[in-house]
């Protein structure tokens, strides 16, 4: 997968656990706790969502890596790349 | 039983609308069972039947809003004679074109405040959740987007989890039909409202109190930090889970702080249901309640935050959670502030609150060392205890949280 497929999963996954969001207006940059209101049970449900369907268990300390869109795609084709 | 009455789902509920019934006269139903599906100021709430029998009637109409209070159906215990009251407020309407004789119908009788049908028992039997196939399930944001664009939720298909309906289907629905010009009610705006009714009652009636501690969090922070890195995402644990569990355990013991308030009488609760804060995207917050949350592992208390929290999300809280809890907490989790000073949800009579944990500078011995630590506070209600007490609880609450292991 490329990077941007990374992201369209990326996103498809935080829009599953967070219905309210429109992905259309969801921009590379925001952050997924302070710019898209996700509580901490929301972002383990998103990493949970995604070790599902990408087979990657992410650990607690990577998270930051994962914060926007942006670094998710990123850090998602460099760790399964 | 005999009339079934709209429920108070919360000291901020005046009245709901009643969307669907999931019952029709003739069906036997059991406690636990959902009967209909109400919409409040939070959303569309399943409502429970709390004792087993059969429908005769239904006095509520789909679309009515209904005063807290009014009643919604004659339901019968076996060998059960129908109820004098029925015949009162139902037989002057044509139900279904006179929704505003029902909003001058009767004052809910919450003065007396013992009025059962508020109360689900405290019993512990699971409710049978009917299934909850039948019942509307809308996120928050669709409802107020289809509020505000007048679209039709019955008539719509959810794409979201479980079928629910989610914004999207709402602004596809809303692109096909044209939007009607008016504007009735903004839910937002609606909820906002609850929210400061039900607050100013408590800051006008409750005499709070509040206290303040700080607690060392490293044992907590290092003991889950260890035991997440052997789990998979699916089973990782957050440290809520750790506040929740060590507060209902010194809630046990505390019960000046766990219960409710009710007819000028602080009746303690045997039960320890905290009931979470969740706050909704946009704005706006719910708490439902998770019964009996002093004995769950914390493996079962993970399911259940889990569980409440996504129908916070997209429909699907149940009478009874909103209506059970025992206590609050509010956690304001990793990205917060340090500290909140909490207002009580009546009838309960005490809010916990929990700071965004942080590493700071403490004092171990003669030195000072950094360590993980969060800042908690407690709100009580001075009619049901007093700061000694609270203190008692708060210092309990740390004692539990040095042990995480044990929880």
């Amino acid at each position: 997968m490329t990077e941007a497929e990374y992201r369209a999963v990326f996103i498809a996954e935080l829009v599953n656990v967070a219905p309210d969001l429109d992905p259309a207006t969801i921009a590379g940059t925001d952050h997924i706790q302070d710019d898209l209101e996700l509580d901490s049970m929301d972002v383990l449900n998103l990493v949970a969502a995604l070790h599902k369907r990408l087979d990657l268990s992410i650990p607690e300390v990577d998270y930051p890596r994962i914060e926007t869109p942006d670094k998710a795609a990123a850090y998602l084709a460099q760790q399964l790349g | 039983m005999g009339v079934f009455a709209m429920p108070s789902l919360g000291a901020d509920m005046e009245a709901g609308t009643l969307v669907e019934w999931l019952v029709r006269p003739g069906d036997t139903v059991t406690r636990g069972d959902i009967i209909a599906v109400v919409e409040t100021q939070k959303g569309a709430i399943e409502i429970e039947v709390f004792e087993t029998g059969t429908v005769k009637r239904l006095e509520a109409e789909v679309g009515q809003k209904l005063p807290v209070g009014a009643p919604m159906a004659v339901i019968l215990a076996e060998g059960e004679e129908m109820p004098a009251v029925s015949a009162g407020p139902q037989d002057d309407s044509s139900p279904g074109t006179d929704a505003s004789q029902a909003e001058r119908g009767p004052r809910p009788a919450r003065a007396s405040g013992g009025e059962t049908s508020t109360v689900p028992p405290a019993a512990t039997a699971p409710s049978q959740a009917v299934s909850s196939s039948g019942s509307l399930r809308v996120s928050p944001a669709a409802r107020v987007a289809a509020a505000e664009r007048g679209v039709d939720l019955a008539g719509l298909k959810g794409t979201g989890p479980g079928g629910a309906i989610v914004l999207a289907d709402v602004e596809d629905a809303a692109a096909a039909a044209p939007a009607p010009q008016e504007t009735v009610t903004d839910p937002r705006a609606e909820m906002r409202k609850a929210i400061g009714a039900a607050m100013a009652k408590s800051n006008r009636e409750i005499p709070h109190y509040y206290l303040f501690h700080r607690i060392d969090l490293q044992a907590a922070t290092d003991w889950l930090a260890s035991a997440n890195a052997d789990r998979p995402p699916e089973t990782r644990l957050l440290m809520g889970a750790l506040f929740l569990k060590a507060t209902a355990l010194a809630a046990q013991q505390a019960s000046g702080i766990n219960g409710h308030y009710l007819d000028e009488t602080f009746e303690p609760a045997a039960a320890v249901n905290v009931g979470l804060a969740v706050a909704m995207r946009g704005g706006g917050l719910v708490t439902p309640a998770i019964r009996d949350t002093d004995s769950l592992s914390l493996d079962a208390l993970m399911q259940a935050m889990r569980d409440v929290t996504a129908r916070v999300r997209s429909g699907g809280l149940r009478s009874s959670e909103m209506t059970m809890g025992t206590l609050t907490v509010s956690a304001l989790g990793d990205n917060g502030v340090d500290a909140l000073a909490g207002v009580i949800y009546p009838p309960q009579v005490a809010l916990v609150g929990f700071g965004t944990p942080r590493a700071r500078p403490m004092v171990r011995g003669t030195r000072v060392v950094a360590r993980q630590s969060v800042d908690i506070s407690l709100a009580a209600d001075h009619r049901a205890s007093d700061g000694r007490l609270g203190a008692r609880f708060l210092a309990r609450i740390d004692e539990f949280l040095q042990t995480p292991e044990a929880l």
